[in-house]
C-alpha cells in the first residue's frame, strides 16, 4: 500500500522531465524507427505505399551527396578530435605548471573563452581569417613566403576548406578540454611527481609514465563524447559556410551526415524524404554507437580509474 | 655516506608577508650507515630538513654535504637518494613490480638486470609474492615495504623515510620498526628518518637529533640523551609515561621540593625546575618526602602511582601544536607535506588524567601500595634532572 502511494507520487515528481523527454527525445527517436520502415511515405498527404526494411537506407546510400557526408564526417572526427585532445593535454599541463597562480587565472579565463562563445560568431570569426585577400592566416604564412591561398573564398577546393574547417573545428574543442583536463591535473597528488623526481624520471617520462595515466579517466571522458560531438558535426559548417555548407562556387563540399539530414528534411513535401532522413540519421545513430563502443573497449585495458 | 648540514636554514615566505623560520641553523654530521633519527613535535622542521636533504625544497641558507661532495645546488633527481614518502606515494596505476622497477628505467637499466635487482630487493623487505598487485590491493604494511623497495631499488646513497610508521596501527607498528631497522644493517645504508614518535625513535636509532622548533635541542646516542637530557625540553620529550615536573629550590646544597628534601645539590640557592622519571622513586621508611596515593594502576609487573602533590607543574602537552603548520602550508612547496597525524601521538594512556597536578611514580608491585596508602619516597639521582627555572637549561651539581 504504503509504497504504491509513492511510487505514484514519484512519477509525479519525474513528470515534468519526463514530459519534456519525451516530447523532444522519445517521441523523435521512437518516431524515426518507424519512418524508415515506411515506404513513400509522403508527409504531406500523409500517406505511405507500404512497409519496408531496406528501401529507404538503399535511397540514402545511393545519394551522391552521402559519399562526401560520411567522408567529411568521418574526416572531422578522426582529425580534430585526436588533434584537439592532444594539444589540449599539452596545454592544460603547461597551464598547470604556470608558477604564478594569478598568471594562471588569467590564462585559464582565456582559454576557456571559446566555449562560452557561439559557434557561428567564431565560425564567422575564422571565415575571415582564412580570408584569402585579408585574413590573418595568408598573411602569416606570406612571412615564409607563401603565396596568398584561397581557403574559403570563391572556388577554393574541397581540400582547402575542409583543412581550414579542420582546424576551427580543433580550436573550437580546446576550451572544454583544458578545462577538463585542468581540473584533472590539480586533483593529482604532488607527492606522485616529488616522488618521480626522487626517481630521477626525465619530464617526458613523468608526463608518459605519470601524468597520463593518472589522467586516463578524463582523456577517456573528453575522447568519447568528442568523437560522439564529431559525429553530429553541423553548427561548425554553418558557421564557417553559411547554408551553402561549402565555399561559394563548390556547394556543398562540407556536407556532413547531420547536414544530410537537415537537406532531406528541407524536401520534407517530396515523397520519401521524411523516411530518408530518418535512415540517414539512424545510420549516424549506428556509427556513433560502433564507435563509441569501441572506444570503451579500448578503455578497459588503457583507462586507470583511481 | 657520511651527511653533514652546515648552519643549515629554511625560511617559508606566507602570503601574509611572514616570515616562517621552520630550520634555524641546523648544524649535524650524521654518521656513515647509521640509522639517524629526527625527533621533535609537529611543525619542528623535521620533515623540512628531510626534504632539504632530499633536494625537493631549496635551503635558504647553508650547505649540505653528501661525503665531501656539496650536493647543496644539485637536483633530487641527481642526488641518488631515496625517499620514502609519510603516505608513501605508491604510483596507483602500476604494479608492485612496476613502481619498484620505475627508478631503474629512469636510469636506463638492462630489463632483464632490472627484473632481477627488483626481485632481489622485494624479497628482501619480504613483498616478493605481491609483485602483480596494485598499490590498492595492498595493506598498509605491505604499501610500506614497497615504497621502501622503490626507494632502495636504484641502491641510493642515502634513505629517507618520513614518518615511515605513522600510517600503521599499533602492532604493525612494531613490527615494522624492527623491519626498517633490519633492512638498513642489512643494506649498510645511511638512513635518515623523520618521528613525531620519541618512542619510535630511541626503539630503532643509533642516534637521534631532537629538534623543536628548527632548533637543535640535542644530538647523541637516544639512551644517552634519555638520561641526561640538555634542558627541560629534551627531558618532557623524551619518556613514557613523561617525565614528572615539579617547581622546587636549591637551598644550602640541598633540593626541596616544597618542605621535603630530595637530595644533595651543590649549587647557588635559587628557584629550580626539577624533573624526575616516573621510574625514579624509590619506597623507603624514612624520608621527608612523603605523599598521599591517589589512584594505582598495576600492569603486569610494574605498578604505577598516581599521586596528588602542589608543586607539580601540569605538563603541557605536546599535541596540537597544528598552527605552527598551518603557518608552512603558507607555502606552495610547504603543502606537500602531509601534516603530522597528532591523534597517535603516543601509546601511553591519555594525559588527560594528569590534567590535576598529579605526578606517576612506577614502583615494583610487591610493595602491594594501595589507594589512599602514604608512602615515602626517596629519590634516585641519575633519574632526577634540576632546571633553571627560565631557560630551562640543566643545572649541574658542582659536587
Amino acid at each position: 500500500m504504503l509504497e504504491d502511494r509513492h511510487n505514484i507520487k514519484s512519477w509525479f515528481y519525474l513528470a515534468p522531465a519526463l514530459v519534456l523527454l519525451g516530447i523532444f527525445i522519445f517521441y523523435p527517436i521512437f518516431n524515426a524507427f518507424f519512418l524508415v520502415l515506411l515506404e513513400d511515405y509522403n508527409y504531406l498527404r500523409g500517406d505511405f505505399q507500404g512497409f519496408t526494411l531496406t528501401q529507404n537506407f538503399r535511397v540514402v546510400l545511393r545519394d551522391p551527396n552521402f559519399g562526401f557526408a560520411m567522408l567529411n564526417t568521418m574526416l572531422i572526427a578522426f582529425v580534430s578530435v585526436p588533434l584537439s585532445v592532444v594539444i589540449a593535454l599539452l596545454i592544460s599541463v603547461w597551464l598547470n605548471a604556470v608558477p604564478i597562480k594569478k598568471l594562471q587565472g588569467f590564462f585559464q579565463t582565456i582559454f576557456f573563452l571559446p566555449y562560452v562563445t557561439n559557434a557561428i560568431a567564431i565560425g564567422m570569426a575564422f571565415a575571415f581569417l582564412f580570408n584569402q585577400y585579408y585574413g590573418l592566416i595568408n598573411w602569416f604564412l606570406a612571412l615564409f613566403g607563401v603565396s596568398p591561398i584561397n581557403w574559403v573564398g570563391m572556388g577554393a577546393t574541397w581540400g582547402n576548406a575542409m583543412t581550414s574547417l579542420l582546424v576551427y573545428v580543433t580550436w573550437l574543442g580546446l576550451a572544454f578540454k583544458i578545462m577538463v583536463f585542468l581540473s584533472g591535473l590539480q586533483g593529482i597528488d604532488k607527492q606522485y611527481y616529488d616522488a618521480a623526481r626522487v626517481d630521477s624520471a626525465s619530464r617526458p617520462r613523468i608526463f608518459r609514465r605519470i601524468t597520463v595515466p593518472l589522467l586516463s579517466p578524463m582523456i577517456m571522458y573528453i575522447t568519447v563524447t568528442s568523437f560522439i560531438g564529431a559525429f553530429k558535426a553541423y553548427t561548425e559548417v554553418i558557421g564557417m559556410f553559411g547554408e551553402r555548407l561549402g565555399p561559394p562556387g563548390n556547394d556543398k563540399a562540407m556536407i556532413t551526415i547531420v547536414a544530410l539530414v537537415y537537406d532531406a528534411l528541407d524536401r520534407s513535401g517530396t515523397t520519401g524524404a521524411l523516411s530518408e532522413a530518418a535512415a540517414a540519421a539512424l545510420i549516424l545513430f549506428a556509427v556513433t554507437l560502433i564507435f563509441t563502443f569501441i572506444n570503451m573497449q579500448v578503455s578497459k585495458k588503457r583507462v586507470h580509474y583511481g | 655516506m657520511e651527511i653533514t648540514l652546515q648552519n643549515l636554514t629554511k625560511v617559508f615566505q606566507s602570503k601574509k608577508e611572514d616570515e616562517v623560520v621552520a630550520v634555524d641553523n641546523l648544524d649535524i654530521v650524521i654518521p656513515s650507515g647509521k640509522l639517524y633519527g629526527l625527533l621533535g613535535p609537529s611543525g619542528c622542521g623535521k620533515s623540512t630538513t628531510l626534504f632539504m636533504i632530499s633536494g625537493l625544497l631549496k635551503p635558504t641558507e647553508g650547505r649540505i654535504f653528501f661525503g665531501n661532495e656539496d650536493v647543496t645546488p644539485v637536483p633530487p633527481e641527481e642526488r641518488g637518494i631515496g625517499l620514502v614518502f609519510q603516505n608513501y606515494a605508491l604510483y596507483p596505476h602500476m604494479t608492485v613490480k612496476q613502481n619498484i622497477m620505475f627508478p631503474l628505467e629512469n636510469v636506463k637499466m638492462d630489463r632483464k638486470e632490472g627484473l632481477r635487482k627488483a626481485q632481489e630487493i622485494a624479497d628482501l623487505v619480504g613483498i616478493g609474492h605481491l609483485m602483480d598487485r596494485k598499490p590498492r590491493q595492498l595493506s598498509g604494511g605491505q604499501q610500506q615495504r614497497v615504497a621502501i623497495a622503490r626507494a632502495l631499488v636504484k641502491s641510493p646513497r642515502v634513505l629517507l623515510l618520513d614518518e615511515p610508521l605513522s600510517n600503521l596501527d599499533a602492532r604493525l607498528r612494531l613490527q615494522t620498526r624492527e623491519e626498517i631497522k633490519r633492512i638498513q644493517r642489512e643494506t649498510g645504508i645511511t638512513t635518515i628518518f623523520v618521528t613525531h614518535d620519541q618512542e619510535e625513535a630511541m626503539s630503532i636509532s643509533d642516534e637521534i637529533v631532537v629538534l623543536d622548533e628548527g632548533v637543535t635541542q640535542q644530538v647523541g646516542r637516544p639512551q644517552e640523551v634519555y638520561d641526561k637530557p640538555n634542558n627541560l625540553f629534551v627531558a618532557k620529550f623524551l619518556g613514557t609515561p613523561p617525565i614528572n615536573i615539579f617547581d622546587g629550590r636549591i637551598e644550602n646544597g640541598r633540593l626541596m621540593i616544597g618542605d621535603a628534601n630530595i637530595g644533595k645539590f651543590t649549587a647557588p640557592d635559587q628557584e629550580v625546575t626539577i624533573g624526575i622519571r616516573p621510574e625514579g622513586f624509590k619506597i623507603v621508611e624514612r624520608s621527608s618526602f612523603q605523599v598521599n596515593v591517589e589512584f594505582v594502576e598495576t600492569i603486569g609487573r610494574d605498578t604505577t602511582l598516581i599521586i596528588e602533590h602542589p608543586e607539580v607543574e601540569t605538563p603541557e602537552s605536546f599535541e596540537d601544536p597544528e598552527d605552527d603548520e598551518e603557518q608552512m602550508d603558507a607555502s606552495a612547496i610547504a603543502d606537500e607535506f602531509a601534516p603530522d597525524t597528532d591523534d597517535d601521538m603516543d601509546l601511553t594512556p591519555k594525559q588527560t588524567i594528569r590534567s590535576a597536578k598529579t605526578f606517576r611514580a612506577i614502583v615494583d608491585a610487591d610493595y602491594g601500595v594501595e589507594p589512599g596508602d602514604t608512602v615515602k619516597f626517596n629519590v634516585k639521582p641519575h633519574k632526577m634532572h634540576v632546571f633553571n627555572k627560565e631557560t630551562g637549561e640543566l643545572i649541574k651539581s658542582d659536587a
